[in-house]
Protein backbone atom coordinates (compact mmCIF):
# COMPACT_ATOMS: atom_id res chain seq x y z
CA UNK A 1 0.00 0.00 0.00
CA UNK A 2 1.24 3.52 -0.80
CA UNK A 3 1.67 6.01 1.92
CA UNK A 4 -0.04 9.36 1.51
CA UNK A 5 2.43 12.37 0.58
CA UNK A 6 0.62 14.21 3.63
CA UNK A 7 1.97 11.37 5.81
CA UNK A 8 5.70 12.48 5.01
CA UNK A 9 4.46 16.12 5.45
CA UNK A 10 3.44 15.34 8.66
CA UNK A 11 6.22 13.49 9.97
CA UNK A 12 7.92 16.87 8.89
CA UNK A 13 6.05 18.88 10.58
CA UNK A 14 6.23 16.68 14.24
CA UNK A 15 9.90 16.93 13.47
CA UNK A 16 10.49 20.45 13.65
CA UNK A 17 7.75 21.06 16.41
CA UNK A 18 10.90 18.61 18.28
CA UNK A 19 13.47 20.32 16.61
CA UNK A 20 11.70 23.98 17.10
CA UNK A 21 11.68 22.81 21.39
CA UNK A 22 15.38 22.24 21.57
CA UNK A 23 16.55 25.02 19.57
CA UNK A 24 14.50 27.52 21.46
CA UNK A 25 15.14 26.27 25.20
CA UNK A 26 18.93 26.87 24.28
CA UNK A 27 18.08 30.60 23.85
CA UNK A 28 19.08 32.82 26.01
CA UNK A 29 16.55 34.81 27.62
CA UNK A 30 18.04 37.99 27.46
CA UNK A 31 17.71 37.29 23.57
CA UNK A 32 13.46 36.69 24.13
CA UNK A 33 12.33 40.08 22.16
CA UNK A 34 14.58 39.28 19.49
CA UNK A 35 13.54 35.78 19.12
CA UNK A 36 10.07 37.22 18.53
CA UNK A 37 10.68 39.48 16.25
CA UNK A 38 12.48 37.30 14.38
CA UNK A 39 10.21 33.94 14.41
CA UNK A 40 7.93 36.72 13.32
CA UNK A 41 9.85 37.78 10.09
CA UNK A 42 10.26 34.01 9.95
CA UNK A 43 6.85 33.09 9.91
CA UNK A 44 6.34 35.91 6.89
CA UNK A 45 7.86 32.90 4.44
CA UNK A 46 3.95 32.80 4.27
CA UNK A 47 4.77 34.82 1.45
CA UNK A 48 5.75 31.71 -0.45
CA UNK A 49 1.56 31.52 -0.76
CA UNK A 50 0.68 35.15 -1.34
CA UNK A 51 3.57 34.27 -4.59
CA UNK A 52 1.07 31.84 -5.81
CA UNK A 53 -1.91 33.31 -4.86
CA UNK A 54 -0.55 36.68 -6.86
CA UNK A 55 0.37 35.23 -10.19
CA UNK A 56 -2.31 32.29 -10.50
CA UNK A 57 -3.20 32.40 -14.01
CA UNK A 58 -2.24 36.24 -14.00
CA UNK A 59 -2.27 37.40 -17.51
CA UNK A 60 -2.05 41.61 -16.94
CA UNK A 61 -5.61 42.28 -18.57
CA UNK A 62 -7.76 40.02 -16.17
CA UNK A 63 -6.77 40.03 -12.46
CA UNK A 64 -8.82 37.75 -10.22
CA UNK A 65 -10.10 38.14 -7.15
CA UNK A 66 -7.48 35.84 -5.89
CA UNK A 67 -4.87 37.46 -7.22
CA UNK A 68 -5.97 40.77 -6.36
CA UNK A 69 -5.79 39.36 -2.21
CA UNK A 70 -2.05 37.60 -3.68
CA UNK A 71 -0.60 41.33 -3.98
CA UNK A 72 -2.10 42.63 -0.66
CA UNK A 73 -0.47 39.37 1.09
CA UNK A 74 2.19 39.69 -0.12
CA UNK A 75 2.29 43.47 0.39
CA UNK A 76 1.95 42.37 3.95
CA UNK A 77 4.28 39.59 4.37
CA UNK A 78 6.76 42.34 2.85
CA UNK A 79 6.56 44.97 5.65
CA UNK A 80 6.87 41.68 8.02
CA UNK A 81 10.01 40.44 6.42
CA UNK A 82 11.66 43.73 6.14
CA UNK A 83 10.63 44.99 9.63
CA UNK A 84 11.25 41.84 11.61
CA UNK A 85 14.35 41.06 9.91
CA UNK A 86 15.57 44.66 10.14
CA UNK A 87 14.36 45.18 13.62
CA UNK A 88 15.98 42.23 14.60
CA UNK A 89 19.04 43.31 13.55
CA UNK A 90 19.14 46.68 15.14
CA UNK A 91 18.33 44.95 18.38
CA UNK A 92 21.31 42.30 18.46
CA UNK A 93 23.33 45.61 17.29
CA UNK A 94 23.06 46.51 21.05
CA UNK A 95 24.13 43.63 22.76
CA UNK A 96 27.75 44.34 24.12
CA UNK A 97 29.88 42.95 26.20
CA UNK A 98 32.02 44.82 29.09
CA UNK A 99 34.88 46.61 28.18
CA UNK A 100 34.15 47.41 24.27
CA UNK A 101 34.32 51.01 23.05
CA UNK A 102 30.94 51.95 23.50
CA UNK A 103 29.29 53.86 20.58
CA UNK A 104 27.46 56.84 21.01
CA UNK B 1 11.91 24.77 -11.90
CA UNK B 2 11.29 20.94 -11.13
CA UNK B 3 9.12 20.29 -8.02
CA UNK B 4 11.64 17.89 -6.67
CA UNK B 5 14.22 20.99 -6.85
CA UNK B 6 11.88 23.23 -5.28
CA UNK B 7 11.09 21.19 -2.96
CA UNK B 8 14.76 20.71 -1.93
CA UNK B 9 15.03 24.35 -1.74
CA UNK B 10 12.38 24.90 -0.09
CA UNK B 11 14.02 22.37 2.93
CA UNK B 12 17.36 24.55 3.09
CA UNK B 13 15.23 27.46 4.03
CA UNK B 14 13.95 25.66 6.94
CA UNK B 15 17.23 24.66 7.59
CA UNK B 16 18.96 28.01 7.81
CA UNK B 17 15.61 29.44 9.55
CA UNK B 18 16.95 26.39 12.28
CA UNK B 19 19.92 27.98 12.43
CA UNK B 20 18.75 31.50 12.23
CA UNK B 21 16.91 30.43 15.99
CA UNK B 22 19.80 28.43 16.89
CA UNK B 23 22.18 31.42 16.36
CA UNK B 24 20.26 33.40 19.30
CA UNK B 25 21.71 30.99 21.74
CA UNK B 26 24.11 33.86 22.68
CA UNK B 27 24.41 37.41 21.65
CA UNK B 28 28.10 36.58 19.77
CA UNK B 29 26.17 34.36 17.21
CA UNK B 30 23.16 35.96 17.23
CA UNK B 31 23.62 38.22 14.53
CA UNK B 32 24.93 35.33 12.20
CA UNK B 33 21.52 33.74 12.88
CA UNK B 34 19.79 37.16 11.63
CA UNK B 35 21.82 37.16 8.30
CA UNK B 36 21.33 33.31 7.69
CA UNK B 37 17.57 33.75 8.27
CA UNK B 38 17.63 36.74 5.85
CA UNK B 39 19.16 34.10 3.39
CA UNK B 40 16.55 31.48 3.85
CA UNK B 41 14.17 33.92 3.35
CA UNK B 42 15.53 35.39 0.19
CA UNK B 43 16.12 31.76 -1.34
CA UNK B 44 12.37 31.12 -0.14
CA UNK B 45 11.00 34.11 -2.20
CA UNK B 46 13.42 33.26 -5.54
CA UNK B 47 12.46 29.68 -5.80
CA UNK B 48 8.85 30.45 -5.29
CA UNK B 49 8.83 32.49 -7.82
CA UNK B 50 10.92 30.84 -10.21
CA UNK B 51 8.44 27.78 -9.73
CA UNK B 52 5.01 29.37 -10.67
CA UNK B 53 4.28 30.37 -14.74
CA UNK B 54 4.56 33.81 -15.00
CA UNK B 55 4.52 35.68 -17.31
CA UNK B 56 7.90 37.90 -16.68
CA UNK B 57 5.76 41.39 -17.39
CA UNK B 58 3.86 40.33 -14.50
CA UNK B 59 6.36 40.65 -12.26
CA UNK B 60 6.33 44.68 -11.99
CA UNK B 61 3.04 43.50 -9.87
CA UNK B 62 5.49 41.83 -7.72
CA UNK B 63 8.12 44.08 -7.23
CA UNK B 64 6.08 47.08 -6.42
CA UNK B 65 3.50 45.19 -3.71
CA UNK B 66 7.21 43.70 -2.29
CA UNK B 67 8.82 47.23 -2.49
CA UNK B 68 5.71 48.97 -0.66
CA UNK B 69 5.92 46.44 1.92
CA UNK B 70 9.59 47.06 2.44
CA UNK B 71 9.86 50.74 2.74
CA UNK B 72 7.01 50.30 5.03
CA UNK B 73 8.24 47.76 7.08
CA UNK B 74 12.02 49.51 7.05
CA UNK B 75 10.80 52.40 8.21
CA UNK B 76 8.94 51.20 11.02
CA UNK B 77 12.23 49.00 11.81
CA UNK B 78 14.13 52.03 12.27
CA UNK B 79 11.98 54.45 13.43
CA UNK B 80 10.54 52.37 16.50
CA UNK B 81 11.63 53.14 19.78
CA UNK B 82 12.55 50.15 21.76
CA UNK B 83 10.09 50.95 24.63
CA UNK B 84 7.64 49.94 22.02
CA UNK B 85 8.63 46.46 20.89
CA UNK B 86 5.80 45.00 22.54
CA UNK B 87 3.46 46.62 20.34
CA UNK B 88 5.50 46.39 17.05
CA UNK B 89 5.47 42.99 17.59
CA UNK B 90 1.83 42.30 18.77
CA UNK B 91 1.43 44.47 15.31
CA UNK B 92 3.52 42.40 13.44
CA UNK B 93 1.43 39.14 14.66
CA UNK B 94 -1.53 40.58 12.98
CA UNK B 95 -0.38 41.14 9.80
CA UNK B 96 1.15 37.15 9.96
CA UNK B 97 -2.45 36.36 10.58
CA UNK B 98 -4.38 38.58 7.82
CA UNK B 99 -1.94 37.65 4.84
CA UNK B 100 -2.46 33.56 6.27
CA UNK B 101 -6.17 34.50 5.95
CA UNK B 102 -5.81 36.30 2.40
CA UNK B 103 -3.68 33.17 1.07
CA UNK B 104 -6.57 30.87 2.23
CA UNK B 105 -9.16 33.08 0.54
CA UNK B 106 -6.83 33.16 -2.86
CA UNK B 107 -6.97 29.33 -2.91
CA UNK B 108 -10.35 28.85 -2.15
CA UNK B 109 -11.60 30.55 -4.80
CA UNK B 110 -8.77 29.59 -7.12
CA UNK B 111 -7.41 26.09 -5.98
CA UNK B 112 -6.39 25.23 -9.47
CA UNK B 113 -3.34 27.65 -8.91
CA UNK B 114 -2.26 26.02 -5.82
CA UNK B 115 -3.01 22.35 -7.63
CA UNK B 116 -5.64 22.01 -4.90
CA UNK B 117 -8.63 21.03 -7.42
CA UNK B 118 -11.36 23.14 -8.26
CA UNK B 119 -13.56 25.65 -7.14
CA UNK B 120 -16.14 23.77 -4.33
CA UNK B 121 -14.15 20.53 -5.23
CA UNK B 122 -10.88 20.74 -3.18
CA UNK B 123 -9.19 17.69 -2.13
CA UNK B 124 -10.70 16.80 1.43
CA UNK B 125 -7.39 16.76 3.25
CA UNK B 126 -6.46 20.80 1.46
CA UNK B 127 -10.15 21.57 2.41
CA UNK B 128 -9.31 20.61 6.23
CA UNK B 129 -5.96 22.21 6.63
CA UNK B 130 -7.48 25.30 4.53
CA UNK B 131 -10.12 25.65 7.24
CA UNK B 132 -8.21 25.01 9.77
CA UNK B 133 -5.28 27.54 8.55
CA UNK B 134 -7.57 30.85 7.74
CA UNK B 135 -9.41 29.79 11.48
CA UNK B 136 -6.03 30.02 13.09
CA UNK B 137 -4.98 33.18 11.00
CA UNK B 138 -8.20 35.20 11.41
CA UNK B 139 -7.83 34.42 15.65
CA UNK B 140 -4.40 35.80 15.45
CA UNK B 141 -5.57 38.48 13.43
CA UNK B 142 -7.91 39.94 15.64
CA UNK B 143 -6.12 38.59 19.25
CA UNK B 144 -3.17 40.35 17.55
CA UNK B 145 -4.97 43.53 16.77
CA UNK B 146 -6.65 44.12 20.59
CA UNK B 147 -3.34 43.23 22.01
CA UNK B 148 -1.75 46.44 19.90
CA UNK B 149 -4.33 48.78 20.83
CA UNK B 150 -3.57 47.49 24.65
CA UNK B 151 0.06 47.98 24.35
CA UNK B 152 -0.34 50.86 22.54
CA UNK B 153 -2.60 52.90 25.01
CA UNK B 154 -5.52 52.70 22.05
CA UNK B 155 -7.20 50.60 24.47
CA UNK B 156 -7.53 50.34 28.35
CA UNK B 157 -5.17 48.14 29.66
CA UNK B 158 -6.77 47.01 32.08
CA UNK B 159 -9.15 43.30 31.31
CA UNK B 160 -12.66 43.72 30.01
CA UNK B 161 -15.05 40.69 31.59
CA UNK B 162 -18.87 40.14 31.12
CA UNK B 163 -21.06 37.76 32.41
CA UNK B 164 -21.46 34.09 30.69
CA UNK B 165 -18.01 35.37 28.71
CA UNK B 166 -16.48 31.98 29.38
CA UNK B 167 -19.81 30.35 27.90
CA UNK B 168 -19.81 32.52 24.68
CA UNK B 169 -16.52 31.66 23.44
CA UNK B 170 -16.91 27.93 24.32
CA UNK B 171 -19.95 28.41 22.26
CA UNK B 172 -17.78 29.96 19.39
CA UNK B 173 -15.34 27.20 19.96
CA UNK B 174 -17.80 24.74 19.06
CA UNK B 175 -19.38 26.68 16.39
CA UNK B 176 -15.60 26.69 14.71
CA UNK B 177 -15.16 23.49 14.86
CA UNK B 178 -18.88 22.58 13.40
CA UNK B 179 -17.77 25.05 10.67
CA UNK B 180 -14.99 23.43 9.57
CA UNK B 181 -17.17 19.95 9.77
CA UNK B 182 -19.63 21.72 7.15
CA UNK B 183 -17.17 23.36 5.35
CA UNK B 184 -15.20 19.79 4.25
CA UNK B 185 -18.73 17.86 3.45
CA UNK B 186 -20.48 20.97 1.31
CA UNK B 187 -16.99 23.24 0.91
CA UNK B 188 -19.99 26.37 0.48
CA UNK B 189 -18.56 29.92 0.26
CA UNK B 190 -21.42 30.82 2.94
CA UNK B 191 -19.57 28.25 5.28
CA UNK B 192 -16.10 29.38 4.38
CA UNK B 193 -17.15 33.30 5.52
CA UNK B 194 -18.72 32.10 8.52
CA UNK B 195 -15.91 30.59 9.68
CA UNK B 196 -13.62 33.48 8.62
CA UNK B 197 -16.23 35.86 10.62
CA UNK B 198 -16.48 33.42 14.07
CA UNK B 199 -13.02 33.00 14.09
CA UNK B 200 -12.09 36.77 14.22
CA UNK B 201 -14.59 37.67 16.23
CA UNK B 202 -13.22 34.91 19.08
CA UNK B 203 -9.78 36.33 18.75
CA UNK B 204 -11.12 39.37 19.87
CA UNK B 205 -12.88 37.83 22.95
CA UNK B 206 -10.03 35.97 23.78
CA UNK B 207 -7.92 38.66 24.07
CA UNK B 208 -9.93 41.42 26.05
CA UNK B 209 -10.40 39.70 29.18
CA UNK B 210 -6.84 39.60 29.44
CA UNK B 211 -4.73 42.42 31.72
CA UNK B 212 -2.02 44.32 31.04
CA UNK B 213 0.67 42.68 33.18
CA UNK B 214 -0.13 39.29 31.76
CA UNK B 215 0.30 40.61 28.22
CA UNK B 216 3.70 38.69 28.09
CA UNK B 217 1.55 35.40 27.89
CA UNK B 218 -0.11 37.19 25.61
CA UNK B 219 2.26 38.51 22.82
CA UNK B 220 4.03 34.40 23.52
CA UNK B 221 0.71 33.11 23.01
CA UNK B 222 0.13 34.70 19.78
CA UNK B 223 3.68 34.33 18.52
CA UNK B 224 2.65 30.94 18.69
CA UNK B 225 -0.85 30.99 17.00
CA UNK B 226 0.68 32.65 13.82
CA UNK B 227 3.57 29.72 13.57
CA UNK B 228 0.32 27.39 13.57
CA UNK B 229 -1.44 29.34 11.25
CA UNK B 230 1.66 29.33 8.75
CA UNK B 231 1.85 25.91 9.00
CA UNK B 232 -2.18 25.50 8.79
CA UNK B 233 -1.55 27.23 4.80
CA UNK B 234 1.54 25.12 4.85
CA UNK B 235 0.12 21.98 4.88
CA UNK B 236 -2.80 23.42 2.17
CA UNK B 237 0.31 24.26 -0.13
CA UNK B 238 2.07 21.44 0.97
CA UNK B 239 5.08 23.47 0.83
CA UNK B 240 8.17 22.19 2.94
CA UNK B 241 9.67 25.83 3.91
CA UNK B 242 6.24 26.64 5.47
CA UNK B 243 5.56 23.52 7.40
CA UNK B 244 8.97 23.91 8.47
CA UNK B 245 8.54 27.45 9.60
CA UNK B 246 5.39 26.69 10.82
CA UNK B 247 6.22 24.04 13.50
CA UNK B 248 9.34 26.13 14.42
CA UNK B 249 7.12 29.22 15.27
CA UNK B 250 4.51 27.99 17.28
CA UNK B 251 6.94 25.72 19.24
CA UNK B 252 8.72 28.70 20.38
CA UNK B 253 6.00 31.02 21.04
CA UNK B 254 4.34 28.05 23.15
CA UNK B 255 7.90 28.25 25.05
CA UNK B 256 8.24 31.38 26.10
CA UNK B 257 4.13 31.16 26.77
CA UNK B 258 4.91 28.23 29.23
CA UNK B 259 8.15 30.20 30.74
CA UNK B 260 6.41 33.15 31.35
CA UNK B 261 3.09 31.44 32.96
CA UNK B 262 6.15 29.77 35.19
CA UNK B 263 7.42 33.07 36.25
CA UNK B 264 3.79 34.58 37.49
CA UNK B 265 3.17 31.02 39.15
CA UNK B 266 0.20 30.68 36.90
CA UNK B 267 -1.73 27.97 34.46
CA UNK B 268 -1.45 28.88 31.22
CA UNK B 269 -5.98 28.24 31.11
CA UNK B 270 -6.08 30.53 34.52
CA UNK B 271 -4.00 33.21 32.12
CA UNK B 272 -6.20 32.47 29.29
CA UNK B 273 -9.74 32.81 31.38
CA UNK B 274 -8.06 36.45 32.18
CA UNK B 275 -9.60 38.94 34.75
CA UNK B 276 -6.53 38.67 36.92
CA UNK B 277 -6.03 41.96 38.99
CA UNK B 278 -9.64 43.39 38.40
CA UNK B 279 -9.95 44.47 41.72
CA UNK B 280 -7.22 46.44 41.63
CA UNK B 281 -8.90 49.62 42.11
CA UNK B 282 -6.43 52.51 43.08
CA UNK B 283 -6.37 55.51 46.13
CA UNK B 284 -8.95 54.96 48.66
CA UNK B 285 -8.74 51.47 49.18
CA UNK B 286 -5.19 51.71 50.28
CA UNK B 287 -5.89 54.23 53.40
CA UNK B 288 -5.28 51.25 55.58
CA UNK B 289 -2.17 50.18 54.37
CA UNK B 290 -0.93 54.10 54.01
CA UNK B 291 -1.46 54.21 57.90
CA UNK B 292 1.42 51.66 58.55
CA UNK B 293 4.70 53.94 58.77
CA UNK B 294 6.62 54.35 55.19
CA UNK B 295 10.75 55.79 55.31
CA UNK B 296 10.99 57.97 52.39
CA UNK B 297 13.91 59.86 51.02
CA UNK B 298 15.46 62.00 48.96
CA UNK B 299 17.97 61.84 45.90
CA UNK B 300 20.59 63.09 48.33
CA UNK B 301 19.85 59.92 50.60
CA UNK B 302 19.59 57.21 47.99
CA UNK B 303 23.37 59.02 46.38
CA UNK B 304 24.76 58.77 49.90
CA UNK B 305 24.13 55.11 50.50
CA UNK B 306 24.98 54.10 46.25
CA UNK B 307 28.00 55.87 47.08
CA UNK B 308 29.07 54.30 49.90
CA UNK B 309 28.06 50.45 49.29
CA UNK B 310 30.50 48.12 48.03
CA UNK B 311 28.07 46.00 45.66
CA UNK B 312 24.57 47.90 43.75
CA UNK B 313 22.14 45.14 42.41
CA UNK B 314 19.68 47.51 40.40
CA UNK B 315 16.06 45.74 39.80
CA UNK B 316 14.27 47.44 36.60
CA UNK B 317 10.61 46.78 35.99
CA UNK B 318 8.00 47.95 33.59
CA UNK B 319 7.93 51.40 35.58
CA UNK B 320 11.74 51.56 33.80
CA UNK B 321 10.55 51.30 30.21
CA UNK B 322 7.44 53.34 31.00
CA UNK B 323 9.74 56.51 32.30
CA UNK B 324 12.01 55.61 29.34
CA UNK B 325 14.57 55.60 32.68
CA UNK B 326 17.12 53.12 31.28
CA UNK B 327 19.64 55.55 29.86
CA UNK B 328 19.70 57.83 33.02
CA UNK B 329 19.90 54.23 35.14
CA UNK B 330 23.15 53.89 32.77
CA UNK B 331 24.68 57.00 33.63
CA UNK B 332 24.10 56.58 37.31
CA UNK B 333 25.95 53.07 37.25
CA UNK B 334 28.73 54.80 35.42
CA UNK B 335 29.13 57.30 38.09
CA UNK B 336 28.89 54.23 40.56
CA UNK B 337 31.36 52.34 38.93
CA UNK B 338 34.06 55.13 39.25
CA UNK B 339 33.48 55.03 42.66
CA UNK B 340 34.55 51.33 42.80
CA UNK B 341 30.80 50.19 43.42
CA UNK B 342 29.98 46.62 42.08
CA UNK B 343 27.00 47.04 40.06
CA UNK B 344 24.81 44.18 38.44
CA UNK B 345 21.12 43.76 36.72
CA UNK B 346 18.66 41.20 37.75
CA UNK B 347 16.48 40.73 35.71
CA UNK B 348 12.93 38.88 36.33
CA UNK B 349 10.63 36.48 33.88
CA UNK B 350 8.13 38.54 33.42
CA UNK B 351 9.61 42.30 34.48
CA UNK B 352 8.09 44.45 31.62
CA UNK B 353 5.20 43.40 28.72
CA UNK B 354 7.28 40.85 26.89
CA UNK B 355 9.92 38.60 27.38
CA UNK B 356 13.21 39.69 27.22
CA UNK B 357 11.71 43.07 27.30
CA UNK B 358 14.21 44.52 30.06
CA UNK B 359 17.08 43.15 28.72
CA UNK B 360 16.58 44.82 25.42
CA UNK B 361 15.71 48.22 27.25
CA UNK B 362 19.27 47.75 29.05
CA UNK B 363 20.84 46.80 25.80
CA UNK B 364 19.89 49.79 24.22
CA UNK B 365 21.07 52.17 27.19
CA UNK B 366 24.67 50.26 26.42
CA UNK B 367 24.60 48.19 29.62
CA UNK B 368 27.02 45.26 28.76
CA UNK B 369 24.98 42.23 28.71
CA UNK B 370 27.45 40.17 31.07
CA UNK B 371 26.22 42.38 33.74
CA UNK B 372 22.38 41.66 33.46
CA UNK B 373 21.66 38.41 35.15
CA UNK B 374 18.50 35.96 35.20
CA UNK B 375 16.34 35.48 38.27
CA UNK B 376 18.20 31.88 39.22
CA UNK B 377 21.52 33.35 38.68
CA UNK B 378 21.67 36.51 40.81
CA UNK B 379 19.19 35.37 43.65
CA UNK B 380 21.56 34.03 45.93
CA UNK B 381 23.65 37.12 45.96
CA UNK B 382 20.78 39.76 47.42
CA UNK B 383 22.19 38.25 50.70
CA UNK B 384 26.06 39.67 49.92
CA UNK B 385 24.84 42.90 48.77
CA UNK B 386 24.43 46.42 50.18
CA UNK B 387 21.96 48.05 48.18
CA UNK B 388 19.09 46.93 46.16
CA UNK B 389 17.96 49.39 43.66
CA UNK B 390 14.06 48.98 42.33
CA UNK B 391 13.10 51.02 39.67
CA UNK B 392 9.72 50.42 38.64
CA UNK B 393 9.07 46.91 39.07
CA UNK B 394 6.88 45.63 42.52
CA UNK B 395 5.35 42.31 42.56
CA UNK B 396 8.24 40.49 41.51
CA UNK B 397 10.01 41.37 44.37
CA UNK B 398 7.02 40.83 47.22
CA UNK B 399 8.23 38.08 49.79
CA UNK B 400 4.40 37.65 50.72
CA UNK B 401 5.10 35.13 47.68
CA UNK B 402 7.22 33.11 49.25
CA UNK B 403 5.43 33.66 52.97
CA UNK B 404 1.97 34.10 52.57
CA UNK B 405 -0.02 31.48 51.00
CA UNK B 406 -3.17 33.76 50.85
CA UNK B 407 -1.67 36.05 48.49
CA UNK B 408 -2.64 35.70 45.29
CA UNK B 409 0.90 35.89 43.66
CA UNK B 410 1.94 33.07 46.39
CA UNK B 411 4.16 30.63 44.71
CA UNK B 412 5.29 32.99 42.46
CA UNK B 413 9.26 33.15 42.01
CA UNK B 414 10.79 36.37 42.96
CA UNK B 415 13.90 38.40 43.29
CA UNK B 416 15.15 38.00 46.97
CA UNK B 417 15.21 41.63 47.54
CA UNK B 418 14.42 41.98 51.13
CA UNK B 419 17.79 40.40 51.82
CA UNK B 420 20.13 43.46 50.86
CA UNK B 421 21.43 45.70 53.42
CA UNK B 422 19.23 48.20 52.45
CA UNK B 423 16.69 48.65 49.85
CA UNK B 424 15.87 51.50 47.51
CA UNK B 425 12.19 51.52 45.72
CA UNK B 426 11.64 53.95 43.28
CA UNK B 427 7.88 54.31 42.72
CA UNK B 428 5.80 57.18 42.14
CA UNK B 429 3.40 56.56 44.79
CA UNK B 430 2.34 53.79 47.18
CA UNK B 431 -0.63 52.32 44.93
CA UNK B 432 -0.07 48.51 45.24
CA UNK B 433 1.39 46.49 42.08
CA UNK B 434 -0.99 45.04 39.31
CA UNK B 435 -1.40 41.79 41.07
CA UNK B 436 -3.11 44.61 43.41
CA UNK B 437 -1.14 43.53 46.28
CA UNK B 438 0.27 45.38 49.17
CA UNK B 439 3.83 44.85 49.00
CA UNK B 440 5.60 44.42 52.87
CA UNK B 441 8.93 45.51 51.43
CA UNK B 442 7.57 49.35 51.31
CA UNK B 443 7.79 48.69 55.55
CA UNK B 444 10.69 46.94 56.57
CA UNK B 445 13.25 49.42 58.63
CA UNK B 446 15.96 48.62 56.34
CA UNK B 447 13.43 50.18 53.42
CA UNK B 448 13.56 53.58 51.60
CA UNK B 449 10.91 54.89 49.62
CA UNK B 450 11.97 57.23 47.09
CA UNK B 451 8.42 59.03 45.36
CA UNK B 452 9.16 60.29 41.94
CA UNK B 453 9.17 59.25 38.57
CA UNK B 454 11.94 56.80 37.44
CA UNK B 455 13.87 58.72 35.30
CA UNK B 456 13.56 62.47 37.36
CA UNK B 457 14.72 60.24 40.85
CA UNK B 458 17.04 58.68 38.91
CA UNK B 459 18.40 62.25 37.25
CA UNK B 460 18.58 63.73 40.37
CA UNK B 461 20.77 60.91 41.95
CA UNK B 462 23.03 60.85 39.10
CA UNK B 463 23.75 64.81 40.33
CA UNK B 464 24.09 64.12 43.31
CA UNK B 465 27.05 61.27 42.92
CA UNK B 466 29.33 64.04 41.63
Amino acid sequence: MEIDPFIFRLSIFILSIFIGYFVVWSVTPSLHTPLMSVTNAISSVIIVGAIIASFSSLDGSNISFSNILGFIAVTLAAINIFGGFLVTQRMLQMYKKKEKKKNK
Amino acid sequence: MSANLSSVLFLITGILFILALRGLSSPETSRMGNFFGITGMILAIVVSILSVDIFFSNLIYFIVALSIGGIIGGIIAFKIPMTAMPQLVAGFHSLVGLAAVLVAVSAYYSPDSFGLGTFQNIKTASIIEMGLGVSIGAITFTGSIIAFMKLQGLMSGSPVTFSGQHYLNALLGILIISLIGYLVVNQSTQIFWMLIIASLLIGFLIIIPIGGADMPVVISMLNSYSGWAAAGIGFTLENTALIITGALVGSSGAILSYIMCKGMNRSFINVILGGFGTDNSSGETNEKTEQKPVKSGNAEDAAFLMKNASSVIIVPGYGMAVAQAQHALREMVDKLKKNDVKVSYAIHPVAGRMPGHMNVLLAEANVPYDEVFELDDINNDFANTDVAYVIGANDVTNPAAKTDPKSPIFGMPVLDVEKCKSVLFVKRSMSPGYAGVDNELFYKDNTLMLFADAKKMTENIVKNLD
